[in-house]
């Protein structure tokens, strides 16, 4: 809580980033963050400027996994970043907008998250600090039935996790 | 692990349902043909087939008492617009794709003694309602009647059940002797008058009254119909709480009509798309327990659990049995690919059945084992495939405009569900296996996951609405796309799959 609390401090300061808080990916960071607290947005080794100064997620068009120049931009300094602070791991959650039947957008999901996980190990992330996973369409960030919420859901979000590499 | 509410087991001892019972065959093609098979009949077998004669005799006679029989047998896929023409004073009119009801008069059960009058009332409300959901029968009003039945052994006046245009009259009787109660039945044919098959009894635990009702009113729409019923059946499905974008999700189960819901997990795991054992005893579901979307296959009497296949790196999702209960038929993904995969449950050894680049999932096999129809983008965009239950060349089946996704094959082989995405609408949907005949039932912002009834005659969906308070519910339509009705459920509720019919 403490650590939403804060990152909400600084959505104002930040409101010319692409990317926000996620509400979702939040909650499965919270477990450590009492490790990290000490960094905020502005400092460059703190999931925080991972999260929000980077960007902790990239956006697709209408059943596509294909990386967009955007999100080809935001990506390379994610690896970056995580070339740079090898004592995280990620898991990459892969999502959909509600258009569409369950069990495909679970794959649809799967791909998202795996051509950001691709992308990330091409430039040289090691492969075994990076999960994926997806939740298809169960877990929308916006939650209007219109394209301005949809384009938000069609995501793929980066989540660190504070822990050495295991294996 | 957190440990589950505890559920009991849901099964009433039927084998206690003594001493008649009535056994359920499956449905053969024509299923005008199909008649209950009666055990024990009080005058033995010699009597049974001729009891069994009278009633085939009596369908014809009474014709579509029975046009439901005309609809049914139909596969329903021919036009309504034909009328249902008899000579016989009972008909169902068909005229413009509208089935006129069957008119039933149902007294209230005769208790046989004082514990049994709240059961007597139940058992016949409960039969009435079963009846009257499927659209093909409509009860009169029990404010109608002429006479009374004060009881069951009496001789029927058939004059005054005529008068006010009943077609069938089921009278019954329950008595309660300590904790167990005895329903027995009977059915009549108003307008030839004379009984519609054997009177037949169940006795059990008084806990079990609902399955008894159940039962009474499946040989009733089997009599009627000719085709098996649906009424003692299960959904297992997915309760829904909490905000769209917090949503929470467990598994629950239910009578097929929304009665007797319990839980079979909570919610701290989201769940997805339960689907029954063809013997109704295990549910496999896609857990994400593990944090990662996995296989689960559960024992329903115990509530037990265990993961199907957890390999590293991959999830798995969209599982169904095989007809025989043996293989689990699913979809893993792994490196952002998903294919399908059968594995055998006894030795967990998994076999591979697609390798292609493209989403490959939604499988579900035709009710003989030999084939599996499932859902491909390989062309492009989302449509449906049949294939050898082994793998091997898929057949494309779905040509028509938009999208298609999630099919199932109907328990009687000849049809298949499926979901359909089209300028911005759902639909569910049914066509004949080779693809041709396509049909839409419904249309909504989002209709999707459609599971059959046991006989084949009816889909249960989910539908979810719109917007910012957009909620999942379930709702039931039958072939024809005809009686479109909200299935009852405590809260949000989506996913549903259909036992097969209770033993």
């Amino acid at each position: 809580m403490k650590h939403i609390a804060m990152t909400a401090l600084f959505v104002g300061a930040l409101a010319v980033s692409a990317c926000s808080n996620d509400r979702f990916g939040n909650g499965r960071f919270g477990g450590g963050s009492g490790d990290f607290v000490a960094g905020s947005p502005s400092d460059p080794r703190s999931p925080a400027y991972f999260n929000q100064t980077i960007g902790d997620r990239v956006l697709f068009a209408v059943d596509q996994s294909t990386l967009s120049p955007e999100a080809v931009q935001v990506l390379t300094q994610q690896a970056t970043w995580l070339m740079e602070n090898t004592s995280y791991t990620a898991v990459i959650e892969g999502h959909a907008d509600e258009q569409g039947t369950r069990e495909y957008n679970l794959a649809l999901g799967a791909r998202r998250a795996s051509a950001v996980q691709n992308f990330l190990i091409d430039r040289g992330v090691a492969p075994n600090r990076l999960q994926t996973v997806s939740y298809g369409k169960e877990r929308p960030l916006e939650i209007c039935s219109d394209e301005l919420c949809y384009s938000k859901n069609r995501r793929a979000v980066t989540v660190l996790a504070a822990g050495a590499i295991t294996s | 692990m957190q440990m589950l509410p505890f559920v009991p087991p849901i099964v009433v001892q039927m084998n206690r349902f003594a001493p008649v019972s009535a056994d359920f065959s499956p449905v053969v093609e024509g299923g005008a043909e199909f008649m209950p098979k009666l055990s024990k009949t009080k005058r033995g077998s010699r009597a049974m087939k001729r009891t069994s004669e009278q009633m085939k005799r009596g369908l014809k006679k009474v014709s579509c008492l029975m046009a439901a029989c005309a609809v049914l047998a139909a596969g329903a896929l021919t036009p309504m617009a034909a009328t249902a023409q008899s000579n016989g004073p009972l008909r169902i009119e068909i005229t413009d794709g509208v089935i006129e009801p069957l008119p039933f008069a149902i007294p209230e059960f005769v208790a046989e003694d004082g514990g049994a009058s709240d059961f007597a009332r139940s058992i016949s409300r409960v039969i009435a309602a079963d009846l009257a959901s499927t659209g093909l029968f409509r009860e009169i009003p029990q404010d109608a009647f002429i006479s009374g039945v004060t009881n069951f052994s009496s001789p029927v006046a058939y004059a005054d059940w005529k008068a006010i245009n009943a077609q069938a009259l089921i009278t019954g009787a329950v008595s309660s002797s300590g904790d167990s109660i005895n329903v027995k039945f009977r059915v009549f044919d108003v307008f030839s008058g004379q009984p519609l098959g054997e009177g037949l009894q169940f006795s059990g635990g008084a806990g079990g009254w609902r399955r008894m009702a159940h039962k009474v009113a499946d040989i009733v729409y089997s009599r009627i119909t000719g085709e098996s019923g649906y009424f003692d059946s299960r959904v297992v499905f997915v309760a829904e709480s909490g905000p769209k974008n917090a949503r929470r999700k467990r598994l629950a189960i239910m009578d097929y009509d929304g009665a007797n819901v319990q839980y079979l997990t909570d919610s701290s795991a989201l769940v997805l798309a339960p689907r029954f054992s063809p013997q109704g005893d295990r549910v496999l579901y896609t857990s994400y327990e593990t944090g990662f979307p996995q296989v689960y296959v559960l024992d329903v009497a115990t509530v037990g659990r265990r993961v199907l296949s957890s390999q590293e790196g991959t999830m798995t999702f969209a599982p169904r049995f095989s007809p025989d209960g043996r293989t689990v038929v699913y979809s893993l993904s792994a490196g952002g690919n998903t294919d399908l995969y059968t594995m055998d449950i006894a030795s967990g050894q998994a076999r591979r059945l697609t390798q292609a680049p493209s989403i490959e999932t939604a499988p579900s096999f035709s009710p003989d084992g030999s084939k599996i129809v499932f859902e491909s983008d390989r062309s492009g965009s989302q449509q449906l495939y049949v294939m050898p239950a082994t793998g091997g060349e898929a057949t494309r089946i779905s040509f028509g405009q938009g999208r298609y996704g999630t099919p199932v094959w109907s328990p009687r082989g000849d049809l298949i569900a499926f979901t359909k995405q089209n300028a911005g609408r759902f639909h569910i949907g049914v066509m004949r296996t080779d693809g041709s005949e396509e049909r839409l039932l419904t249309a909504s912002f989002l209709d999707e996951g459609p599971t059959w009834s046991p006989n084949g005659r009816v889909i249960m969906f989910t539908r979810e609405s719109q917007g910012e308070t957009g909620e999942a519910s379930l709702y039931s339509v039958d072939i024809t796309g005809r009686n479109l009705r909200r299935v009852l459920t405590e809260g949000a509720a989506s996913d549903p799959a259909w036992s097969p019919l209770l033993n």
